[in-house]
């Protein structure tokens, strides 16, 4: 049977997959030889030269440019680190970027029209790394601003309601699984700028908004102080996001789902 | 006196022809009509349609309910709200009859009558005949209502202005459906009816006037999409899709990727949202359509010869940060990393969008054929501006590509 080369009915169709298989008989193997040799010829040109490698470490080569090599954040100051952070987190983050929650226009560019399951892939990929991580900048806060982001960060301020980082973030601030982020090896100024945009309503996750309530109750001195803090520690050799919540969370959140919470 | 009257009758007749002409091809609504009884024949195949149509892709807020509307359309007029076809009774179609929704898309105009802005591109969606529009219609109707109330419109004078648009419309709309060319084959009628009807390729790819308006010369040739800073390509050129192997244009516009380039920008969202969802056969009868249309493309403007420097400084440039996945010589890695040597995105008149791949980098959309696709990265982080107008210059001018040097204002420019 021949068809034309722009013949797209069922027919063309389902005899251009099995060109090779019902056609010729077994013991036609010389037709078989010049079938397979015929096809093979014709796909070639297509593939000249070694295909990309089939790999998710492949795919993700947009994503290193600003995120650095194994996703480890480079050292232009703004992009953070997003190796080894909890998978459920990147995800939710990469949806929200899609859909509207956030609005980062190089990161909404990339991800615009890529499906659920391949941004999961992407997710759980980046989450699965093991880089170890230089020591940070030198600070360049005063003590004075120093010490009250490490009070903030460990024991929060009961007067003003607002929880301590520690009780979401992990005691040793590597994140809890799947769905909290570590919020080391972050620049000082990303830490600001994502901060800010909590405060001012830029920034937003599925509700109800827990980061979103918090960074309310933040002042612009706290903010500077908890980031200039958070930016000068060193990111510990185990930077695994904790396996999971050891007590309720003080508030509710969206984004983690089935945590227990007040 | 005489004078004042006949100009007073001169606008009176002039007022009439508007009227009449924006009346044209509008049949009485016929209300008394039983309601539309759907089968589930007809509901598959008016989803099948209303992807076709990419209804979704405006009447879909990022991240919102779909077809509840309120995405915003930016035009060179102002914007324009998208709205609820979900058939919501206070705010969707629940209350329109089918009689209503074909007047809107063959005539463009709303229940109440009004004229619709034509950035719902009915100038187009009057091509679709009356079976196609009930079964969107029977589709639009099986959907959950979703009650999301429209918003304004947000135009500036005189754009605002149902009189102003009366006027556009008798200058520029022609209503009627699109009928089979005799003596031509099947395929070709079907690929010209999906092309000029649903697939409203006109829209970006046939470039628009001053007053937003589109060809009905139907000539494909590209143009400067408004407000995007995306340059649609010609459609109809021997160097464009009209030049390449059907399958190719298939691959293309149902999997994003082919081996002759990959659909970025505005059109990977047509593909991820629509052109995805098409049968091979209406792909295929697409582009052996589109073929008939080939014609060699207009002579490129005074191509701006690249000086040796800016060569030397692209060459190094491209050995350092695209020959890994582009080739040494452009060959590319298709369909993972597509070709430069003769790829259209590169050897446009317009380098806007060649410059836009490098800026911002990006995906091929994710589609049934290939869920899992390449990137590629974004360079405003590594490369500055002069090493983006070098690279480039360079690769519209290498492996035969005939291409005119790009400036360093033109990469800020489409930034």
């Amino acid at each position: 049977m021949e068809f034309a080369a722009d013949d797209y009915s069922d027919a063309a169709m389902k005899s251009r997959r099995e060109p090779c298989q019902k056609r010729v008989r077994r013991k036609q193997w010389p037709a078989w030889v010049a079938c397979w040799s015929l096809a093979v010829a014709a796909i070639v040109p297509v593939v000249a030269g070694a295909a990309a490698p089939d790999t998710i470490a492949e795919r993700v080569r947009p994503c290193t440019t600003c995120h650095g090599r194994e996703g480890r954040a480079t050292n232009d100051g703004y992009f953070p680190r997003i190796a080894g952070k909890p998978a459920g987190y990147l995800y939710n983050q990469l949806l929200s970027f899609r859909d509207g929650r956030r609005d980062y226009a190089p990161m909404v560019y990339l991800v615009q029209y890529l499906s659920d399951d391949y941004l999961r892939e992407m997710a759980e990929y980046f989450a699965g790394l093991d880089v170890p991580y230089p020591p940070p900048p030198p600070a360049s806060a005063s003590p004075a601003t120093l010490a009250r982001g490490e009070a903030l960060v460990f024991d929060g301020d009961a007067a003003r309601n607002l929880p301590a980082c520690v009780r979401c973030h992990g005691s040793g601030l590597t994140g809890v699984n799947p769905a909290i982020p570590g919020v080391l090896g972050l620049p000082r100024e990303y830490l600001l700028a994502q901060l800010g945009a909590w405060r001012s309503g830029h920034l937003r996750s599925l509700a109800p908004d827990c980061m979103a309530d918090v960074a309310s109750r933040l002042s612009e001195d706290d903010v500077v102080a908890v980031s200039a803090w958070l930016a000068s520690r060193p990111v510990p050799r185990n930077a695994k996001p904790a396996p999971a919540l050891t007590a309720p969370l003080p508030l509710r959140c969206g984004s983690v789902p089935g945590a227990a919470s007040p | 006196m005489r004078l004042l009257f006949s100009l007073l009758f001169a606008l009176v007749a002039l007022g009439a022809l508007v009227v009449t002409m924006n009346l044209r091809d509008e049949d009485k609504l016929d209300d008394t009509a039983a309601p539309l009884v759907a089968s589930a024949e007809q509901v598959r195949l008016g989803d099948y349609l209303v992807r076709a149509g990419n209804c979704g892709g405006c009447h879909t807020a990022r991240g919102g309910a779909p077809f509840a509307g309120g995405r915003a359309i930016e035009t060179p007029f102002g914007t324009v709200y998208a709205t609820n076809l979900t058939p919501d009774a206070s705010t969707g179609l629940g209350r329109w009859t089918r009689a209503e929704f074909w007047r809107a898309l063959h005539n463009g105009r709303s229940k109440d009558g009004r004229l619709l802005y034509p950035a719902f591109p009915y100038p187009s969606y009057t091509n679709v005949n009356r079976g196609d529009a009930d079964a969107m219609f029977a589709y639009l109707r099986s959907l959950a209502p979703v009650t999301q109330p429209n918003r304004r419109h947000d135009l500036r004078f005189p754009y605002d202005s149902q009189a102003a648009l009366a006027i556009w419309r008798a200058l520029f709309f022609r209503p009627g459906v699109f009928e089979n060319a005799p003596g031509k084959p099947a395929a070709w009628n079907r690929g010209a009816y999906l092309v000029q009807g649903l697939g409203h390729c006109n829209e970006c790819h046939g470039g628009r006037n001053f007053l937003g308006a589109t060809p009905h010369t139907l000539e494909l040739n590209g143009g400067l999409i408004p407000m995007q800073n995306w340059f649609a390509p010609p459609l109809s050129t021997a160097n464009s899709v009209a030049g390449w192997d059907t399958p190719d244009v298939v691959a293309l516009i149902t999997g994003g990727v082919s081996r002759r380039g990959t659909a970025m920008g505005p059109m990977a969202e047509v593909v991820y949202r629509s052109t995805q969802y098409l049968t091979d056969e209406d792909a295929a009868a697409i582009a052996i359509y589109l073929k008939t249309l080939q014609h060699a493309a207009a002579p490129a403007s005074e191509a701006l010869t690249a000086d040796p420097a800016l060569v030397a400084r692209g060459t190094s440039v491209y050995d350092d940060h695209c020959a890994d996945c582009h080739g040494k010589a452009g060959e590319g890695n298709a369909p993972a990393y597509p070709p430069l040597a003769g790829n259209l995105t590169v050897t446009l008149d317009s380098p806007a969008n060649a410059i836009r791949a490098v800026v911002n980098g990006g995906y091929a959309p994710s589609t049934t054929g290939n869920p899992r696709p390449y990137g590629m990265p974004p360079f405003r982080q590594v490369l500055s501006e002069a090493d983006i107008a070098a690279v480039l210059s360079y690769v519209r001018g290498a492996w035969g590509n005939r291409a005119g040097a790009v400036r360093t204002f033109e990469v800020q420019r489409y930034w």
